[in-house]
């Protein structure tokens, strides 16, 4: 960037700082000066807050499969930690890991290993933001009614395969099921893509895992 | 350290639950308006099945989100919103305060956090990033940043101030400075590759925009002065897009 132009941000928040302390300044002199005319009458009423647990966090551990492209599925599982920001919107970490399998080359050439079994581990972390697209309730017999939603999830973060990093773009989509009022079960579907040229060429490889989870809310 | 972190979730996970607060005695609030109306699930969309009048008193079990699930006293639960419990008394008469997100919350709220993406010269770069507003305007941020790039990967640390100019306004210009760490890490196939650890400094400007009353979009551009030990400092751009949530 124009070294100039750092020059004109940083004065321009010099100044703007500079503005805000002065005013306050102002007011702090003004304020003793003003007499008690009327001694205000108001009865003092206490607002309370009352003691309610708030469970927005909701933590969980998923294992499922995972389709690693041109390595094969292997089991995959992982963790996840959410907040609901409102009913509709919330944020999602998850971190997953997986151990690749052989391609099909290495295989049918019988003794030649691409990759060392250290780098065919395949551990990925995303952060997303997710929308309970459609909730709704699901019924267990005729007597029990439980919140449900199907949501989906977009999100960013970086895979760890082949003894390289690569930034990770996720796009899922998962149905959740309160078993109770704290208790959560979840089965999703989503799709980890990133560029790799692992085998030569750069591609971008999709890899689609399909997870069940159990999380609690706190 | 990962796996074994993960082992040890996969594990512990199905105990976290057991220590859980069950939904016990809360405390205990008499309706002021003329009903509240029990849902049957947390959310706008679930139907009303149970309406309790004004006088009655209503025990507070468990809140999320917005939604507040109640008990009366023959043990008929429900969940209420937020809005209607606000006009509600303590059994001594004291009215009953219960947070939320309000216009007001742009400008006097405390915490914020948030996720972005974007460029980071060239490389690809995902933030998480929080921030404690000093006053309406002013915000004291710090930002953690992966960079994930076609030849060097890297971790990025800042912290620094914020100034927002107009917070009330619907989408709000700021301006930022602050100052960090950065490690570079080039990929194993390049020669001389040699991970380095540098201090940098940053300007940036950029426009917040109010999505709803506690979210926000925010995009930003960073001027970046990577003082390396090299004769020469190293100048990057950085360019973000990101959500931001108060508190």
């Amino acid at each position: 960037m124009d070294r100039r132009l750092h020059i004109l941000l940083l004065s321009g928040i010099a100044l703007a700082s500079l503005a805000g302390t002065g005013a306050s300044a102002q007011e702090a002199v003004a304020a003793p000066e003003t007499p008690q005319v009327v001694e205000p009458q108001v009865e003092r009423r206490e607002v309370q807050r009352p003691e309610i647990d708030t469970e927005n966090f909701e933590a969980g551990a998923f294992i499922g499969t995972i389709s690693i492209e041109d390595f094969g599925s292997s089991f995959v599982y992982g963790a996840r930690i959410a907040y609901h920001f409102t009913e509709d919107v919330f944020a999602e970490a998850t971190i997953g890991t997986a151990d690749a399998g052989r391609t099909s080359y290495e295989d049918l050439s019988g003794s030649v290993d691409l990759l060392t079994d250290s780098e065919r581990t395949f551990t990925y972390y995303d952060l997303a933001v997710g929308w309970n697209a459609l909730p709704g309730e699901a019924f267990f017999g005729g007597r029990r009614a439980m919140p449900s939603a199907l949501y989906l999830t977009l999100g960013a973060g970086s895979t760890r395969f082949a003894g390289d990093d690569n930034f990770t773009v996720t796009l899922g989509a998962g149905y959740r099921l309160l078993v109770t009022d704290w208790m959560a079960l979840h089965l999703g579907a989503r799709n980890i893509a990133f560029d790799s040229d692992l085998l030569g060429k750069s591609k971008t490889t999709q890899n689609l895992q399909v997870a069940f989870g159990l999380t609690a809310f706190f | 350290m990962i796996r074994f972190l993960l082992t040890a979730a996969l594990l512990l996970g199905p105990l976290v639950p057991a220590t859980a607060p069950a939904a016990g005695g809360g405390d205990r609030v008499v309706v002021q308006d003329a009903y509240l109306e029990f849902r049957s699930g947390p959310g706008r969309g679930f139907p009303v099945f149970h309406v309790v009048d004004r006088g009655e008193s209503v025990e507070l079990l468990r809140r999320r989100t917005d939604w507040i699930k109640v008990r009366v006293d023959g043990g008929k639960e429900g969940w209420v919103n937020r809005s209607q419990l606000e006009r509600t008394l303590t059994p001594g008469g004291a009215p009953v305060a219960l947070p939320g997100a309000s216009p007001e919350s742009r400008t006097a709220h405390r915490w914020e956090v948030g996720l972005a993406t974007g460029d980071f010269d060239g490389a690809s770069v995902v933030s998480a990033y929080g921030a404690w507003a000093m006053t309406p305007t002013l915000l004291a941020r710090m930002d953690a940043s992966h960079l994930l790039g076609d030849y060097s990967n890297g971790w990025l640390v800042t912290a620094g101030i914020a100034h927002v100019f107009m917070p009330e306004w619907r989408v709000s210009p700021f301006v930022g400075i602050g100052g960090g760490v950065v490690r570079i890490e080039p990929k194993a196939t390049l020669v001389q590759a040699e991970d380095r650890t540098d201090e940098t400094a940053y300007a940036g400007v950029g426009l917040r925009g109010y999505l709803t009353n506690r979210f926000l979009l925010q995009a930003e551009y960073r001027g970046y002065v990577v003082f390396t030990s090299r004769d020469d400092n190293e100048e990057i751009d950085e360019w973000t897009v990101g959500f931001t949530y108060f508190f």
